[in-house]
């Protein structure tokens, strides 16, 4: 293999290319990205960024490897990559321009998803990118007089949080009848509203948007049943979409992401790591897509390895995912992958003290450890759910440790 | 091989831990410990996989 070019230069992609190097890899080695900037990272941006404690370009990368040697890569930035000929074995730029490559990694992430009639209105954001916070940031010191955020997953909650912080009013709308309802089960999803309520975010949940009102700029929110939530800014934190449109008719199969192999091959000399990425996962018997920090870092390593097997078998990516979230003085983890209709139980502290560690368990097995504040039992939990910890052992185990 | 950590930053999610228990520990009052600030040049791999997954960019190696 000679050339390889890896599109997206976000934490995925930059992670690809570090480890390729270090693996060996001595060709030319190409980093494609559409933004203008050099890569940086994205959780502060929802945190100390938008908070305004931050200078953004904390937030910078080091775009070398972890001992500051250069990688010697070429950066294409502010290159938007807008086809895939796999016949050809190039990649389209929108410049009219193309790379050839041997060598592909996909690492393109994913993009905020706007609502219906939510775009192009001044005072209306999402949350991706270090521009799309800069311009929420110069909007929330302008002191609106109450900002609206439209869904409290993860993004919208951190969101809220920061608004708070600033002092500023906030209303958070949630379509569930509980935030998180589905992630983390309705009794875990409660202490979050609860919190948030403390805290003095007016937390409105069961409620639909019907659409924005105003002029040039936004001024109002009109929500399902008729009524409507005044607002200066409003925040859209809907989820996001894998940014797949580049690869349409390339030949590639998407859904829902680049559909992979379980060793992140999507097709011979190519693959596919972080948001972007959908592969089923050994370790859980299910198919899945990450949208997690740390998988960006972990699976961006293993595609650059997959990609230098060549033809050789590869090896399974099996992770257990782990995800933090920081919400005022709270910081949640998660380890593993809980979802609807698994058993959750409180094993240590309680919900109601906000410091708790809960267990997932579906099928038998330990699925998921969940911490209010309670950061290295998660971590312990994790190694032990990669052991396939059964539910029974775990839960006896924490009868017989007093 | 020298560890370094950022104690401003570090924010305890034991990230590291679980990475190289040899080196890294966080505790039940939820500090991080350092149990070896100079590890054996064969804990090197481990140690800088640590600084890149660290989520708060805390961990570094100085080499003296
Ligand atoms: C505000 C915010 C807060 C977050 N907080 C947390 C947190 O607390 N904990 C946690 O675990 N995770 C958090 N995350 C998630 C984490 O940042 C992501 O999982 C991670 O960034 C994924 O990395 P990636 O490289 O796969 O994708 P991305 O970071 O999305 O990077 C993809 C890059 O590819 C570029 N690109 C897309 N299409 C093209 C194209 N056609 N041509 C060229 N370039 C293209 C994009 O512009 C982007 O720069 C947060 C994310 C956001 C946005
Ligand atoms: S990974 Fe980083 S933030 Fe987490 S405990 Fe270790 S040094 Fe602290």
């Amino acid at each position: 293999m000679r050339s390889i070019v890896v599109v997206g230069a976000s934490l995925a992609g930059l992670r690809s290319a570090e480890a390729l190097r270090h693996e060996g890899f001595a060709g030319a080695l190409t980093v494609v990205g559409d933004e203008p900037h050099l890569p940086y990272d994205r959780p502060p941006l929802s945190k100390q960024v938008l908070a305004g404690t931050w200078d953004p370009g904390r937030t910078a990368l080091a775009a070398g490897g972890v001992g500051g040697e250069d990688l010697d890569l070429e950066w294409r930035l502010g290159a938007r990559a807008v086809g895939l000929d796999m016949a050809a074995r190039r990649v389209a730029l929108e410049d009219g321009s193309s790379l050839a490559f041997d060598g592909l990694v996909i690492a393109t992430g994913a993009e905020a998803r706007w609502l219906a009639g939510s775009e192009g209105r001044a005072g209306i954001h999402v949350l991706r990118t270090l521009d799309d916070c800069l311009a929420l940031r110069t909007d929330l010191e302008a002191g609106p007089r109450r900002v609206v955020v439209v869904g409290a997953g993860f993004i919208g909650a951190e969101v809220a949080a920061t608004c708070r912080g600033r002092g500023l009013d906030v209303t958070l709308l949630e379509v569930l009848p509980v935030p998180l309802g589905r992630v983390l089960g309705e009794e875990v999803g409660s202490v979050y509203a609860a919190m948030h309520r403390d805290h003095g975010v007016d937390v409105r949940t069961g409620v639909a948007v019907a659409g924005f009102e105003g002029g040039d700029r936004v001024e109002r929110v009109r929500l399902g049943d008729g009524s409507e939530v005044e607002a200066d800014v409003v925040v859209i934190g809907v989820g996001v979409a894998p940014a797949t449109g580049w690869l349409a008719g390339s030949g590639l199969t998407l859904d829902d992401g680049v559909v992979c192999d379980a060793t992140c091959l999507a097709a011979p000399g190519v693959v596919a790591a972080g948001d972007v990425a959908r592969w089923p996962n050994p370790r859980f018997g299910q198919v899945m897509r990450v949208e997690h920090w740390d998988n960006a870092i972990d699976q961006g390593a293993h595609a650059a390895r997959r990609l230098l097997d060549g033809d050789g078998p590869g090896t399974p990516y099996q992770p257990v995912p782990w995800f933090w979230s920081d919400q005022y003085d709270r910081k949640l983890s998660l380890a593993g992958r809980p979802g609807p209709g698994d058993t959750m139980t409180v094993v240590q502290g309680s919900l109601a003290e906000r410091r708790f560690l809960a267990l997932y368990g579906r099928a038998g097995r330990v699925v998921g450890a969940l911490g209010m504040n309670r950061p290295a039992p998660v971590m312990r939990y994790r190694a032990r759910i990669a052991g396939g910890l059964a539910w029974d052992d775990a839960l006896r185990e924490l009868e017989e440790t007093p | 091989m020298r560890i370094v950590v950022d104690f401003d930053l570090c924010e305890s999610n034991a990230v590291c831990m679980d990475i190289a228990p040899e080196v890294f520990e966080v505790r039940d009052d939820d500090f991080l410990y350092i149990l070896d600030d100079r590890p054996p040049d064969e804990l090197r791999p481990k140690v800088e996989e640590a600084v890149r997954r660290c989520p708060k960019q805390a961990i570094s190696i100085a080499e003296d």
